[in-house]
């Protein structure tokens, strides 16, 4: 098999004292989206939180480009999106002030993406950016923190459960951004319950990697 | 590049002052806690001018760390609750220049206006005039240090019940070295003890030290509370 963009070999994560999944391997290549499934509390979260270097995996290896992400250190988090659980918005400041000093704070300047203007646009957020964050709603909100994917710009997209909050038209024309995202290189790794629809991901089964529990 | 490091961490100084700005209780609290625990001293211990002199340089500078400890657990917790740390985590900058970015500009907010406000409180004191320089002097050298310090247990106890209290208690030891020093320096110009040079020399000795490695320790810190 050859080694994708991005690849993961024998992976293996703790939560505790009990190992979650064990010897897991995916390629991800430019233009491919994998769709991480399973049921509750199976590791999804954690392995999305090892795979974007957010936490270190027990053992196991995570390459990127063909570098190590261990040895690539900022040079890899800085091609990663991660939209988590938590949004990662600033209640007090606006939703234009939020994506704003995003683009400052975490892109360089040859790798900016959409303005602050035109990515709120794209999300339906327009006539909310100047309102503080905390005044809008959890589907808002929601919009917002994926708002940001489109102004960091970055080629590997990380997104745990992105659907949750948001209504049928908020999720459809999501699905779309991240197939714009693959049709211009992009990857994406996703956790999601809902269903969606994007044509051309590929379905991950995390059960086939984790023991069976008695 | 450097331009770009710049860039962002003036952006990060920037959105933590807009963040703190309208919050701007949270900002005053440590600036009340510190007038408030200097105006009862005059109240409880009567107005003998030579009683409140001999106190005035410990109460000024207990007063002035404890208010910054309380100060402390606004640093990361609210960014840590809405996830903005997890993504700093994700920048392309090193995340210790972000998180000196951070604590200057908590600074700013509460360790510079208490040491600005110092002169009139010690009036209040009785302080004789020629140490109120040394005072406002010790407290710019000094309370960046206890920030720059705490800035480490309070990265550490992120997510752990009761962190408040930890955080007391383990920036306490740390903070004895500065109180000792700030108070001496105070002391000394006010005539108690020998000149006030050495002091605040060491002072900023502590400062140095603390420069060089809080912001790199509380990063790694930062790191281990998001594992």
């Amino acid at each position: 098999m050859s080694e994708g963009l991005f690849a993961v070999r024998g992976l293996s994560c703790m939560r505790g004292d009990k190992t979650l999944f064990a010897g897991l391997s995916l390629d991800l290549a430019p233009g491919e989206a994998l769709h991480v499934r399973g049921p509750n509390g199976l590791g999804k979260t954690t392995l999305l939180r090892a795979l974007c270097g957010l936490s270190r995996p027990m053992r196991g290896e995570i390459r990127w480009r063909g570098g190590k992400v261990s040895d690539l250190g900022e040079e890899f988090t800085a091609e990663v999106a991660y939209v988590g659980h938590l949004n990662g918005i600033q209640g007090d400041l606006t939703a234009s002030e939020n994506l704003r000093l995003a683009s400052r704070i975490f892109t360089r300047r040859k790798q900016q993406g959409l303005g602050a203007d035109a990515a709120l646009e794209r999300v339906g957020l327009r006539a909310q950016a100047e309102r503080p964050a905390r005044h809008l709603s959890q589907g808002q909100k929601r919009r917002l923190a994926l708002a940001r994917l489109l102004v960091l710009r970055r080629p590997l997209w990380v997104l745990d459960e992105p659907f949750t909050a948001l209504d049928v038209t908020s999720v459809a024309s999501l699905s779309s951004l991240i197939g714009e995202h693959m049709a211009g290189g992009g990857l994406a790794l996703i956790v999601s319950h809902q269903a969606f629809d994007l044509p051309g991901i590929r379905d991950f089964e995390l059960a086939h990697y984790c023991k069976v529990r008695k | 590049m450097t331009a770009d490091l710049l860039g962002a961490m003036r952006a990060v100084f920037v959105r933590e002052l807009l963040v703190f700005w309208r919050r701007s209780t949270e900002v005053m609290t440590a600036l009340v806690f510190f007038v408030i625990v200097t105006t009862l001293f005059p109240l409880a211990i009567g107005p003998e001018r030579r009683e409140l002199m001999l106190v005035a340089p410990g109460v000024l500078w207990v007063a002035a760390l404890l208010a910054t400890t309380l100060s402390l657990n606004h640093l990361f917790a609210s960014d840590y609750q809405d996830g903005s740390l997890e993504q700093m985590l994700m920048s392309p900058y090193p995340l210790s220049a972000m998180v000196f970015s951070k604590i200057a500009a908590h600074w700013v907010l509460t360790g510079l206006p208490l040491a600005l406000l110092s002169p009139l409180l010690a009036i209040q004191m009785a302080l004789p005039m020629k140490a109120i320089g040394t005072l406002v002097g010790s407290l710019l050298l000094g309370t960046p240090t206890l920030t720059l310090i705490g800035a480490v247990p309070a990265a550490l106890t992120l997510g752990v019940r009761g962190g408040g209290v930890l955080v007391s208690l383990l920036v306490l030891p740390l903070y004895t070295p500065v109180l000792i020093f700030g108070a001496e320096a105070v002391a000394a110009s006010a005539g108690q003890g020998f000149a006030s040079v050495a002091h605040l020399s060491l002072l900023g000795a502590f400062l140095a030290l603390a420069l060089s490695f809080a912001p790199w320790a509380s990063s790694a810190a930062l790191r281990v509370s998001l594992d």
